[in-house]
Formats: structure tokens, C-alpha cells, sequence
């Protein structure tokens, strides 16, 4: 059955669009339903931590609006305009692939795994986008490189190939890479899951200060809790698909109302 | 008849095989040059989104790899005549030659394709990188060293297969040495030579494959 796109508008319009928003958004592999109806709604440079068991969909929101998935239902919307789905006449229909190249420019993301070209320098690694995506010029690309390797604390180690940094090295590199691309919304998937404990905090500490500095609009998904509740505006928990329950990190660690939260904050305590 | 090597009858048939020796190297190179090429479009199109293509290609690529190769040099040279294709002997080898090793050549750039990590294509999409960018500038050069070793055994294979060339005419080793026995009735000292020559240029060409690969890993930095 065809979904009936009609309910959804060409474009949000108003004083106070979501940077982000998520409209009824249904994701399924095969059988399974990794993401029900989900509502989600995204401030210009809010931070927004999204925490859950495995398999609650959580890191599918982030590969979703970096349209590495596409979507069964619903619709996402990027600044107003819909990134799963184009205007045409006056209907949306599902978007083409120079369409999402046009949005995806907006959106950027750092990996569990990092993902460094492994073939290019740390430098080369933060030019690549900006000189073959944006058509910069290389001297310009280098310089702004180099002040973004500079912000991460990497500037020192910036012709090394990915293979000579350590985990942390290569995520903050990683983050740089991003950034060059002046993403308005930066995503965070487990960005500290592959990383010795000893190192998270390089990586961390990098990411609070983008909050602090940068009006950039975020989504990060970790298993850090101490560190999502240091530096979210908003935390959701995530269950089955859907947010069980979402708040600021007072409310949803201090005080969670739902039982599978307190649950989940429970057990991860334990194992902490 | 019993073994008796002649020196003298050697060293008189040596520079003649040694010049045909040229001829040996270059058909394997052009061959194998035609080989690289075309291999990597086979390889190519068959990840294009185009189902069809991709189910023509894999299927011509099996037809080839198949079927030997001395068939494809003598169909390309008896059979080609007959569609309007009139070729040379050294054309019509390089194009069966070149196009044999192109179906096993595309197979090895696949495996090296397939060898690049699903994030490294997500990275791309993540950067907005084209899709020509991401595969010139990001995957295939990540790509090849791990096809290094699959690329120079077909290199040395190529080498080892123009000998078949000679059924066709082609003025290579073997064909010398077949026309140096048949009008000397002296077949022990040429064949005895082209195994030998055929053995000093394998053994170093192995080596300096491995060589290379290192030099190329250590190169692109992923050592």
C-alpha cells in the first residue's frame, strides 16, 4: 500500500522551525520494525543525546538523516525543507539522488569507527570535502583545516596517516573532517564505543566544546551517561523504536517517571 | 639418441631467440596493458545500478574465464574475418589475449573492491563525495594494494601464456624456437632456452611484484 503523503507539508514554515524534525518516520528490515512512528523534533543548536538498549533504533535515527538508510514512512525535515522526499508540482515524492546530495551538504557525522581515509594524512583527510565537495581552493581548505585540526588538538600530528593516531586521535580528526564540511547539524553515533577508557575523555572534551562555541545543532548517540548528562539540553531514551520517555538530563537521570527508564538507568549503573 | 647438448648450435640460436624474446615481452605487456584497462571496466559495470548491465557483463565475464584461451585466439583470428573483422596476427593476439586476462583481472579488482570497508563508503556519503570522487579518490586506491598480489600472478601468467600466441603466427619465443627445430631437427637446446629465458624473467618479475606491493602499501600511508 502506498503511504498517503498528503498529511505531511511541502515545507515548514514560521518563527521557530525545528532545525530537525521527524515526522511519523517508520523504518523496518523485512519483519522487524527498528523505528515505529516516530515523532522527534530538533532545535536550532540544541543538543540532543539519544540513550537505549541495543536494537532500540537509536543509532537508525542518526544513519536516517545522514540518509545512509532510507525510510519506509513518514517524512524528515532538515531547516524546513523535506530531506527524505522532494517537491514535485505540489506533491513530495521520494527524493532523487541530486536532491539528498543537495541537502546531505547540511547534515554531518563522526562514526563508532572513525572511518579516516586511511590513504591521506589527517591534514588531507579535513581537505578532501571542502576541496572536491565545496570547490575551495586548496590553500583555503589547508588553512581552514589546519585551524580545525588546531580545535580538535591535533594540529601537531596533522601529516600523520590515520594508521600512526591513536583511536582518540583518529575521532577528533575525525570531527575536524566534519566540521570542515560546516555542517549545520553534527551527528555523534557511539562516537567514544571504540575507544580505550583512558582516551575518551580527548574525544569527549572536544565535543563540549563544540557545544560551547558552535551553534550547531546536534544529535549524539552514546553509552556515556555521565557524559550526556553533562552536556545535553535534551535526552531521550529510546525503547523499541519509539522514545519511551525524553527530557532535560535532570529530569529523565534524576527523576525518570517511566519503569523501563528507570530500568535501563538501573542496569547501566550496575554495570558501570 | 641419447643427450647431447650441442654448445656450439646454443650460442648460434641464442640472439635469435633472445630477440624474439622482445617480441614475448611485448605481447605480454600489451596485452597485459589491455588487460588492466578493460578489466577494471568489467569490474566497474558490474556495481553500476543498472541490473541489466550488471547480469551482461558477469555472464560475459564467466563466458570468457570458461572457455580456453587458445579458442578465443583462434576464433578473434579464423572467425572474425567472416563478421568484416580482418586482423592481424599480433592484433587479433593482443585483443583474445588482453580480453582473457581483462575476465580474470576484473575478478581480482572486485575482490580488492569488495576488500574496502562498508564505512569507508559511509564516510563518503557522510562527506557528500561524488560517486566518481569516491571511487577514484577513496575506494580504488584502497582497492589495489590488496589486488597487487591477484594482478602481478596474472602478469606472470600473461608471460607465461603467449606461447600460445605462436598457433597464430606471432613471431614470440615459442614460435622461434618451433622454427628453429623443424629446419634444424635440433629441438633439445631451443626448448631447453625458452624454459630458461621463461624462468629468469618469472622469478625476478614474482619478486619484484612483492616488492612493490610493499612500496605501494607504505606509499598510500596504510603501513
Amino acid at each position: 500500500m502506498m503511504e498517503d503523503l498528503s498529511q505531511y507539508p511541502l515545507e515548514l514554515k514560521g518563527p521557530d522551525i525545528p532545525m530537525v524534525r521527524f515526522s511519523r518516520v517508520t523504518k523496518r528490515y523485512g519483519d522487524l520494525t527498528v523505528l515505529d512512528d516516530l515523532d522527534l523534533d530538533v532545535t536550532t543548536g540544541e543538543m540532543v543525546t539519544i540513550i537505549g538498549p541495543s536494537g532500540s533504533g537509536k543509532t537508525t535515527v542518526l544513519r536516517m538523516l545522514m540518509t545512509l538508510e532510507t525510510i519506509n514512512e513518514g517524512v524528515i525535515y532538515v531547516d524546513g525543507q523535506p530531506l527524505t522526499h522532494m517537491v514535485k508540482g505540489d506533491k513530495l515524492v521520494p527524493a532523487d539522488r541530486k536532491y539528498l546530495r543537495k541537502m546531505r551538504s547540511q547534515i554531518g557525522m563522526c562514526f563508532q569507527h572513525f572511518n579516516l581515509f586511511p590513504h591521506m594524512t589527517a591534514l588531507e583527510n579535513c581537505m578532501e570535502g571542502p576541496v572536491q565537495v565545496l570547490g575551495m581552493k586548496k590553500k583555503e581548505a589547508r588553512e581552514r583545516s589546519e585551524e580545525l585540526l588546531e580545535l580538535v588538538g591535533m594540529a601537531d600530528k596533522r601529516d600523520q596517516h590515520p594508521s600512526r593516531l591513536s583511536g582518540g586521535q583518529q575521532q577528533r580528526v575525525a570531527i575536524a573532517r566534519a566540521l570542515a564540511m560546516r555542517p549545520k547539524v553534527m551527528l555523534f553515533d557511539e562516537v567514544t564505543s571504540a575507544l580505550d577508557p583512558e582516551v575518551i575523555g580527548e574525544v569527549t572534551n572536544v565535543i563540549r566544546s563544540l557545544v560551547d562555541e558552535h551553534n550547531l545543532t546536534m544529535l549524539m548517540v552514546t553509552h556515556q551517561m555521565g557524559f550526556a548528562k553533562d552536556i545535553s539540553d535534551r535526552v531521550c531514551f529510546f525503547y523499541g523504536g519509539s522514545i519511551e520517555e525524553q527530557g532535560t538530563p535532570e529530569e529523565l537521570f534524576g527523576n525518570p517517571q517511566k519503569e523501563r527508564t528507570q530500568q535501563f538507568l538501573s542496569a547501566v549503573k550496575e554495570a558501570g | 639418441m641419447g643427450f647431447n647438448w650441442n654448445w656450439a648450435f646454443t650460442w648460434e640460436i641464442l640472439p635469435k631467440l633472445l630477440h624474439a624474446t622482445l617480441n614475448t615481452l611485448m605481447a605480454a605487456g600489451f596485452g597485459y596493458a589491455i588487460a588492466l584497462v578493460l578489466g577494471m571496466v568489467f569490474a566497474l559495470a558490474q556495481r553500476t545500478p543498472y541490473w541489466a548491465l550488471t547480469k551482461v557483463v558477469r555472464e560475459v565475464v564467466e563466458f570468457i574465464r570458461s572457455t580456453p584461451l587458445i579458442l578465443q585466439i583462434f576464433f578473434v583470428y579464423y572467425v572474425g574475418p567472416q563478421f568484416g573483422l580482418k586482423l592481424g596476427p599480433w592484433t587479433a593476439g593482443m585483443i583474445a589475449i588482453g580480453l582473457h586476462y581483462s575476465a580474470y583481472l576484473s575478478e581480482v579488482y572486485r575482490g580488492g573492491l569488495e576488500s574496502v570497508a562498508k564505512g569507508q563508503w559511509e564516510a563518503c556519503t557522510a562527506l557528500n563525495l561524488s560517486t566518481r570522487d569516491t571511487y577514484l579518490r577513496i575506494v580504488i586506491p584502497q582497492a589495489i594494494p590488496p589486488a597487487l598480489a591477484g594482478m602481478g600472478n596474472y602478469l606472470v601468467g600473461i608471460f607465461k601464456d603467449t606461447p600460445m600466441l605462436s598457433v597464430i603466427g606471432v613471431a614470440e619465443l615459442m614460435h622461434t624456437a618451433n622454427a628453429i627445430g623443424s629446419s634444424s631437427y635440433r629441438y633439445l637446446e631451443p626448448y631447453t632456452l625458452v624454459g630458461i629465458i621463461f624462468l629468469a624473467i618469472s622469478l625476478p618479475t614474482a619478486a619484484l611484484i612483492r616488492v612493490f606491493e610493499g612500496y605501494v602499501r607504505r606509499k598510500l600511508g596504510l603501513k
